[in-house]
């Protein structure tokens, strides 16, 4: 069929604005050849305090363009899709739950930082070096509690005791990043063979199982909008943000004992042909500014342990002592069939 | 070029294993029981919103085009307003009115079908509204009159004669509004629970959660299918009603709503119902709580906060420099739209003679509606691996930010499309004949006969692709640059942050948005205001 005259329409427009909002042919992107400017793939939730990209430019003589294309999920499958034609020169973001699936599909060429902080360990030799980490823990409404009386639950086994009945909500580990990292809480908890056991026990304690975050957080539980329970899955660092006006205290906390540790990672993109750029902005993100900067623009605690930490996350929000983890390459090979045997037991 | 190739280049992948292809996937997972099931909830889902937004929509129509009252702009802006809002607010909205100490929480509406169909006539109700009443204002009130005259009933003139020559319009926004609910998907997660899921939710589960391709490209394929089904239906609904009408250039006076005549009174209770329980309801728990600020006294705290970048630095510009982000990207997204979709109104609203020509217009009309039924992840992921060289240009589209505005246009043209062709199609042929005859050139055929008729429809076609784009989340959120993020995206970032600032700002900046819109509904309802009368 010939083309509607419309779409040649369209195609000549859009080709005729693309020609005069770029400068020229150095303009013109990504993978393009342009020694100057880096292109940063990251998810959305990527931030930093305004004015520290830009020292990073003045300093380094890179122009740094970001690319945000959704959450962490959606954006290790789009580095697998557009691998041979890469969307930018160096990634962050690949959390510890999607690493595998970048690492095996080779889209990230080695390179290890000479500033790598004691204690942070790269992946996939040399492919991702860690930026930050987080813990994704069941969280309590601490007022709830003292007024019932009630001695807040510590473990995963306290979760499913008569006396927490219709307390909990948590959100969908097939929709959402936390509802995964949790399932994978309670698969380190009880094994492969047991957290079907321990989710039936949940069920049967009468668990709320929404879609998002901001769903059981800001509807269902009772600290923050007024919802009907007192425990909910969040993150280690929330009570942070529910701290009283004089600062003296929190209205919620963490159990410190329900915590799976997330880690994210950047990594320079394979085939970029800014290869120098990319691993400047590699040291950047670990350097001791961005990485004090990353609790209060990321919401995450910096990978280097000598950071200083915010005064109300040291005080109210620390990480957990004791974290489940799980091996990337676990995850990877195993993701989709715990999520249908945990669809198999919670919606039946 | 911006949606067929990508969709086509993301199926095939699905469908080629190690450079063989492989259609395995089909029976795979064509065999599960699951499946089924979805495509049985999708219909469900899609055929329940459909038919409610187009019951409760038709009175609406009614007193807001055709009687006049005071207050009427305003009213037809905020009918509007829920069509934009971001479906993670009205989600939330929502649940929030469904939980069980909620105000609505004794109706036992979570998790169910019905909260999801609530939820989508919510969404959907302004485009039937929009698109039947922009016919029924100019339908010309003689033939009503004619009929009355000779005795017929108010309910028999609505039955025999308003509402086949409202046909067209009714079959032409019911497949929009089929398309969009067919492909909700936020509204689906989120208000349905974990239990309920469509063909579109597991689409985006396989591919953003799975990368199972595989199976993502056999439902999309399946998805395909439901939606050219009910393209063809509508199509053959539209076939036998669609003649043509007689319009009147200028609207039709509308009379003043009348106490007396139990059609009005029937129609405004509807109207009532709709406006104060359905939309009212919902936007008026939103509006309230954004005045109360972190503290939780009540103010302007949160409207003010919308000049930083929200409690700790959530976002990367301000709510307002969003807004301003979301003001030129749809303002280029529209003129975008305008263009193809009044050509595609064009050329589909001609009747050619021979019946191939016939069959390649319909094909034509039925391609462009596409865009509406088709997984916004599968277009989205379809951009990333198609649009490095589009036609072999080195322009990176991927990561100009362009894309935004065409994604946006994508969208809208279908909507543009389906405002304008029913008003051409009613254009009489012999209008242009006689013109024709008396020497008119085509050309001054299209200035003289059809662009007059057809301009006030454009006027709303303007306002509804404009509201279509500030709205647009599901495509923008994968293309949009962080320093050039626009509303929704915004309110996305701020919603999934804790804090309560951050909570309030997000709120703040929804109604922010929903002002915005019924703004911009309404100048364009002025704008055709003062285009009226004049050249015919």
């Amino acid at each position: 069929m010939k083309p509607a005259p419309g779409v040649v329409l369209a195609g000549a427009l859009v080709t005729a604005l693309a020609a005069c909002s770029g400068g020229g042919p150095g303009e013109a992107g990504a993978g393009d050849g342009d020694p100057g400017t880096v292109t940063l793939v990251t998810h959305d939730s990527f931030a930093l305090s305004e004015g520290l990209l830009e020292a990073f430019e003045a300093e380094s003589g890179y122009t740094v363009k970001t690319v945000a294309t959704g959450d962490a999920g959606t954006l290790v499958n789009q580095l697998v899709l557009t691998k041979g034609s890469p969307l930018g020169d160096v990634v962050f973001g690949i959390d510890n739950t999607f690493a595998s699936r970048a690492l095996e599909a080779d889209v990230l060429a080695p390179y290890t930082p000479g500033t790598l902080p004691d204690g942070a360990e790269q992946l996939g030799d040399g492919a991702l070096t860690p930026v930050d980490q987080g813990d994704v823990c069941i969280n309590a409404d601490l007022t709830w509690f003292e007024e019932k009386g009630l001695p807040l639950p510590v473990s995963l086994e306290d979760l499913a005791k008569p006396e927490y009945k219709d307390l909990l909500v948590v959100t969908n580990p097939a929709t959402s990043s936390p509802g995964l990292a949790f399932l994978l809480t309670t698969i380190g908890g009880y094994g492969t063979d047991g957290f079907e056991a321990y989710w039936q026990s949940l069920v049967d304690n009468g668990v709320k199982v929404v879609d998002s975050w901001e769903d059981a957080y800001y509807v269902d539980f009772s600290a923050v909008e007024g919802g009907s329970r007192p425990l909910v899955l969040s993150y280690a660092t929330s009570p942070a943000f529910t701290v009283t006006e004089d600062g003296s205290e929190t209205t919620t906390g963490a159990l410190l004992d329900t915590c799976f540790r997330q880690v994210e990672y950047a990594g320079v993109l394979a085939g970029t042909d800014n290869e120098a750029g990319a691993q400047a902005l590699v040291d950047f993100l670990l350097s001791a500014e961005v990485q004090a900067d990353v609790p209060t623009s990321m919401y995450m605690y910096p990978a280097d342990p000598s950071v200083e930490l915010p005064e109300e996350w040291t005080k109210f929000a620390p990480l957990a002592p004791k974290p489940f983890t799980a091996d990337p390459a676990e995850v990877a090979e195993h993701r989709e069939e715990w999520i249908e045997q945990w669809t198999a037991v919670v919606v039946g | 070029m911006f949606f067929a190739w990508p969709v086509v280049a993301l199926v095939l992948r699905g469908f080629v294993a190690d450079g063989a292809v492989d259609l395995g996937g089909f029976a795979d997972v064509l065999s599960r029981p699951r499946t089924w099931r979805l495509v049985g909830l999708t219909l469900a889902q899609a055929g329940l919103g459909t038919v409610f937004s187009v019951l409760l929509g038709l009175p609406l129509a009614y007193v807001l085009y055709r009687r006049s009252f005071p207050g009427r702009g305003l009213v037809r802006g905020l009918v509007t307003v829920p069509f934009v809002l971001p479906t993670v607010v009205v989600g939330v909205a929502f649940r929030t009115l469904f939980v069980d100490d909620g105000l609505l929480g004794f109706l036992q509406l979570e998790e169910t079908l019905a909260a999801i169909v609530v939820a989508l006539v919510f969404f959907n109700v302004s485009v039937v509204t929009r698109t039947v009443g922009g016919l029924w204002e100019r339908l010309d009130p003689r033939a009503e009159q004619a009929a009355a005259a000779l005795g017929a009933g108010p309910w028999r003139v609505l039955r025999t004669v308003t509402l086949p020559s409202l046909g067209p319009a009714i079959a032409s926004a019911a497949s929009v509004v089929f398309l969009f609910c067919a492909t909700a998907f936020g509204v689906v997660l989120v208000l349905g629970g974990v239990r309920y899921g469509t063909v579109e939710t597991e689409i985006w589960v396989r591919t953003t959660q799975f990368l199972d391709l595989r199976s993502a490209a056999v439902l999309s394929v399946l998805q395909l299918l439901v939606i050219t089904g009910a393209l063809v239906a509508s199509a053959r609904a539209r076939a036998r009603q669609e003649a043509a009408l007689a319009l009147v250039g200028d609207r039709a006076p509308a009379a003043p709503l009348s106490w007396r005549s139990p059609g009005d009174v029937a129609a405004v209770l509807a109207a009532a119902l709709v406006v104060g329980g359905l939309i009212l309801v919902p936007l008026a728990g939103l509006v309230l709580r954004s005045f109360r600020g972190p503290g939780g006294g009540w103010g302007l705290e949160n409207y003010v906060a919308l000049g930083t970048t929200g409690g700790r630095n959530a976002l990367v510009v301000t709510v307002w420099e969003a807004a301003g982000n979301s003001l030129r990207t749809a303002a280029l997204a529209t003129a975008l739209a305008l263009v193809v979709g009044g050509l595609v109104a064009l050329v589909v609203s001609r009747r050619p003679r021979a019946a191939t020509a016939r069959r390649a217009v319909t094909l034509l009309d039925g391609l462009f509606m596409l865009p509406l039924g088709v997984s916004a992840v599968t277009v989205g992921f379809g951009f990333f691996i198609t649009l490095d060289q589009p036609l072999g240009l080195p322009v990176d589209l991927r990561t100009s930010g362009l894309l935004v505005p065409i994604a946006q246009a994508v969208v809208a043209v279908p909507l543009v499309v389906r405002t304008v062709l029913p008003v051409l199609r009613a254009v009489d042929p012999r209008l242009r004949e006689v013109a024709g005859v008396l020497g008119s050139s085509p050309g001054r055929v299209l200035r003289t006969v059809d662009l007059p008729l057809a301009a006030r429809s454009l006027g709303l076609a303007t306002g509804f692709a404009f509201a279509v784009s500030l709205g647009e989340f599901g495509a923008t959120s994968f293309l949009a640059r962080p320093d050039a993020a626009t509303l929704p995206v915004v309110i996305f970032r701020l919603i999934g942050r804790p804090g309560p600032e951050n909570y309030g700002m997000a709120l703040a900046a929804s109604v922010v948005l929903a002002v915005l819109t019924a703004t911009v509904m309404m100048l364009a309802e002025r704008l055709r205001g003062d285009r009226a009368g004049g050249e015919l």
